[in-house]
């Protein structure tokens, strides 16, 4: 087995088994922190020994087991200092449960590290950790907060679902649907934070963290099947993703879903994409209301359908948004409709409506780039510019700043 | 499993009939399901009397340790398998004592 082999094997193992690992740990000792330890030790091992002794047959069984050693040394040093009543547990050393056999480890794994009695930058940066196996060095520079602070933070993380006893299952059929939705809400933040990242300091996009929400959301999908909002957000993730490489520019601007090259977006995505919104209007058509990820997604199969701009079928678009804002009456939701209107009905219309947010969305930058936009597009240079200079100083993304920026400078 | 679920305050008044009503139905399910261990109402901060004893002789203080806007009003102390259990049942008193409410674990 050459090197390279060992190491590609590590790296996949890493992706398919880490989850795993940790899940069927956490199910035999009841501790997170031990099996998060000593899945790490694990891997740690693979990583010297299988480039020399070559990979494992099941790389997965490999590492549990070894883990699982690691988790007994560990409970057993910690055993002879203190807490004897541990020993009893260890006194059924059964053998670990074969791999495959305990796919739904890794949902109860889920809904503990997303537990709503967590922060929600808490129940983030945990997923990262436990599921995606991020490590914390990783996750700290994701969310630009030094090692020291996300190291605590998903310490005390680990000390409350042990102190406060939050369960390692699946909800009751009864709280499902709320608690899928807030590991949805956890996934979509970290997608967000890939394609369009909120700092300064970053690249503009980030493909490890958009790539890394929708494994964890396929992994989602593959245990929840019939849950239509997990379809829909792993469609709109998709449609979102394949445009990635047309969203900045190669100067590293912000290229605007107008003015995008659609040669360049991915066909497979797409595809993969509008199957999914397949699925979901032959369900709504049955009679399922569509949640706002799959409306989302609908909204996103609009666009990704149109291979020029003017091609838009823009009365559909505002038709979903429509539907969208009677169950998300967010001002957000509002904006993006009142963007879609413009095209319709067109930008007089659509200003009056975004003017209306003003007392809500002052402070978000879409906002002034949208106003300026349609203030631009009725000739206004003056009001236009002002709006472009207060999107400016909002905004956070290097790609979006030069945009806004090359903006405003054309209206000189 | 034992929780501590604090009655959180912002002013001083007591339970409404309504409020004692409801919280008296809501003790009788705690204990018919067998998550009662105790609960009691405490009278306004301003009654509080501060001890310190740590350096020989005891020192009395009056008023609460603390000063703030919001303060604990009661509490109750549940039996519950893990969180979710108690997470629950914290919901269902505060809506029954119509206040906001905190649950933390025993060790």
């Amino acid at each position: 087995m050459s090197e390279v082999d060992a190491g590609e094997a590590i790296t996949q193992a890493h992706h398919e088994e880490w989850a795993r690992v940790v899940a069927s740990l956490t199910r035999r000792f009841g501790d997170l922190d031990i099996a998060e330890e000593a899945a790490a030790e694990a891997f740690a091992i693979a990583v010297e020994r299988w480039p020399a002794d070559g990979v494992p047959p099941s790389p997965g069984a490999w590492l549990t087991t070894t883990a699982n050693r690691k988790a007994i040394d560990r409970i057993r040093r910690e055993n002879k200092r203190d807490d004897k009543q541990k020993e009893a547990q260890l006194l059924y050393d059964d053998p670990p449960e074969p791999v495959g056999a305990i796919g739904d480890e890794r949902l109860r794994l889920i809904f503990t590290c997303c537990h709503p009695a967590l922060a929600m930058q808490t129940r983030v940066a945990l997923t990262l950790r436990m599921v995606a196996g991020l490590t914390v060095p990783e996750i700290a520079r994701a969310f630009l907060v030094p090692e020291t602070t996300m190291g605590r933070r998903i310490t005390r993380a680990k000390e409350k679902i042990k102190a406060a006893r939050i369960p390692y299952r699946v909800p009751s059929a009864e709280d499902l649907p709320a608690r899928v939705s807030g590991v949805l809400a956890v996934l979509f933040l970290v997608f967000n934070e890939g394609y369009l990242a909120t700092g300064p300091d970053t690249e503009p996009l980030r493909p490890g963290l958009t790539a890394e929400a929708i494994r964890l959301t396929r992994l989602i999908r593959a245990l929840l099947p019939q849950d239509g909002e997990v379809a829909g957000l792993l469609a709109l993730m998709l449609l979102i993703e394949a445009r990635a490489t047309a969203r900045v520019s190669a100067s590293g601007e912000l290229v605007t879903l107008g003015e995008q090259d659609r040669g360049t977006w991915d066909t497979a995505l797409i595809a993969e994409g509008h199957r999914l919104v397949r699925e979901r209007l032959a369900a709504a058509a049955a009679g399922v209301a569509p949640g706002r990820y799959q409306i989302l997604a609908a909204i996103n199969a609009v666009h990704t359908s149109a291979r020029d701009v003017r091609d838009t079928d823009w009365s559909q678009v505002v038709a979903l948004y429509d539907q969208l804002v009677r169950i998300d009456p967010s001002p957000i939701i509002a904006l993006n409709r009142a963007v879609a209107v413009a095209e319709l009905d067109g930008p007089q219309v659509a200003l009056a409506a975004v003017d209306r947010l003003e007392d809500k969305l002052a402070g978000y930058h879409p906002y002034h780039a949208a106003r300026a936009d349609l203030l631009r597009r009725l000739g206004r240079s003056q009001k236009s510019r002002a709006a472009n200079d207060k999107a400016i100083e909002l905004a956070g993304n290097t790609a979006e700043t030069a945009y806004l920026t090359r903006r405003r400078d054309q209206l000189r | 499993m034992q929780y501590l679920v604090s009655v959180i305050d912002d002013d001083a008044g007591l339970a409404t009939p309504d409020e004692q009503a409801a919280i008296d139905v809501f003790n009788d399910r705690l204990e018919a399901e067998g998550h009662w261990v105790f609960a009691g109402g405490l009278a306004s901060p301003s009654t509080a009397t501060v001890i310190d004893n740590r350096g020989g002789e005891a020192m009395f203080t009056d008023g609460p340790f603390v000063e703030s806007k919001e303060h604990l009003a009661g509490f109750w102390v549940i039996e519950a398998a893990d969180l979710d259990v108690a997470l629950k049942l914290a919901a269902e008193g505060s809506k029954a004592c119509n206040r906001k409410v905190e649950v933390r674990p025993f060790l």
